[in-house]
């Protein structure tokens, strides 16, 4: 494994990112700065799929003048990951709302936006 | 060679922007430091040769995301008016 | 304390896993053979120069079917939580400023154009359905906030999503019904390749995608811009 490629410095940072996500959502009491965490776990899972797709050299899957339809095979990246986080991006992004709306019914119960407070649902 | 030097800048860059956003007083701040980050990782995309999910990235993550989260925000800071 | 220690010690953990993973990860030299079919027979069968868009669309349709209902779900959710009586505002919001009136008026019709065109030309450039629906909903998330109490109705955004998401299964019945399958595109001509109305019926399904996509982010937009009236 190459780490002074750009495959390896993206897989690096992903693998990071999803390192301080998780860290985020297990020690922090804010019920604001846990979705915040949740939102840097995404990106790093995302960051890492992209960055499998890679290959050295490579330019995007569009076929155009430059990159025709014979020579695609040996100079076009891989474009099934790329449809895999396209939606993933989205699903992300519709959990990450419904996660706020439980947030703002959480607060008018309770008044109060530390995790401690809850505690309906403990043995 | 010059994108190897840029990916390792976007990196350090990218893993300072998520400590801030996980450590900072006001929660305004870590909400635009999130915002950031997706700004960030959507560059680092297109130079993965994704110009698909670049779009994606910085159209939803960035703006979007963002904004849901002022509006709850708002809406919390103003229950007791 | 202790928990915070033990924490720790998880991450360590699983940062000595993703290391040993990292170490014996070779990068591929050619593409896989299923990425090779995609790559050479798609803009014969399929007849779109944009790759991405022809697996999220044809090959992979059954997967943007499941992601559009996703959506639907949790713009239902947040509509569910978020639902309030019209009361009236309790106390006077600041008028906004000069500049943003007239940007608001001079970028609105721009940006809903610009989404129009993404989502359009989805399958010859970079883009397609969920750019374009992102950008419309960042049009209303603008045209909102000059205007907080503006008079958009919920009826309006309700009516095009259930009509685009319906017209999208029509489609695809038409599909079993004319072509090979379910959201096949071979119940349009392909035409040329590379023209604006080629690759079959690519351009009307992504249409009705990027429709179905703005309307739902715009009603979650509209719903959290309603709650904030609400005095409770």
């Amino acid at each position: 494994m190459n780490f002074f490629s750009v495959q390896g410095i993206s897989l690096t940072i992903g693998f990071i990112l999803i390192l301080i996500g998780l860290w985020g959502i297990l020690t922090q009491r804010n019920l604001i700065r846990i979705i915040i965490g949740f939102t840097i776990f995404n990106n790093g899972v995302n960051l890492i799929i992209v960055a499998l797709a890679y290959m050295k050299g490579r330019t995007a899957p569009i076929i155009d003048q430059v990159v025709t339809r014979t020579d695609a095979v040996d100079k076009v990246a891989d474009p099934i990951p790329q449809a895999l986080v396209l939606t993933a991006i989205v699903i992300g992004v519709g959990v990450t709302a419904v996660m706020l709306s439980y947030t703002l019914r959480m607060y008018r119960a309770k008044h109060s936006l530390e995790i401690n407070v809850f505690t309906e649902s403990k043995w | 060679m010059i994108l190897i030097i840029v990916s390792m800048v976007l990196g350090v860059v990218m893993i300072a922007v998520s400590l801030v956003a996980l450590h900072t007083r006001k929660l305004q701040a870590a909400i635009l430091a999130a915002g950031v980050l997706s700004l960030m990782t959507s560059i680092l995309f297109l130079l993965l040769a994704a110009p698909d999910v670049a779009l994606t990235e910085a159209a939803i993550g960035s703006a979007l995301t963002t904004a849901i989260f002022f509006y709850v925000l708002n809406k919390i800071k103003n229950t007791h008016v | 304390m202790y928990k915070k220690l033990f924490v720790l010690l998880l991450l360590v953990v699983l940062g000595w896993s993703f290391f040993t993973l990292l170490q014996t990860h070779q990068e591929r030299q050619s593409l896989n053979p299923l990425s090779k079919h995609y790559v050479e027979k798609g803009p014969d069968e399929v007849g779109a120069p944009n790759l991405v868009t022809a697996i999220v669309v044809t090959y992979r349709g059954f997967d943007t079917l499941g992601e559009v209902t996703i959506l639907f779900v949790s713009a239902a959710i947040v509509g569910l939580f978020l639902k309030t009586e019209n009361h009236r505002l309790k106390y006077k919001i600041r008028s906004t400023s000069e500049i943003l009136h007239t940007a608001q008026r001079l970028l609105f019709p721009v940006m809903i154009l610009f989404g129009i065109y993404i989502f359009m030309n989805g399958h010859l450039t970079p883009g397609g359905g969920f750019q374009g629906g992102a950008v419309i909903a960042t049009a209303m998330i603008l045209a909102l906030l000059t205007n907080p109490e503006s008079p958009i109705s919920h009826r309006a955004f309700n009516l095009l999503e259930s009509v685009s998401g319906f017209s999208y299964i029509i489609i695809g019945v038409l599909g079993v019904l004319l072509a090979g399958g379910f959201l096949d595109n071979h119940i349009l001509p392909l035409g040329k390749f590379g023209n604006l109305f080629s690759a079959g019926a690519i351009p009307l399904i992504y249409s009705f995608v990027g429709l179905k996509v703005g309307s739902e982010l715009s009603s979650i937009i509209l719903n959290l811009n309603d709650v904030q009236k609400d005095d409770k």
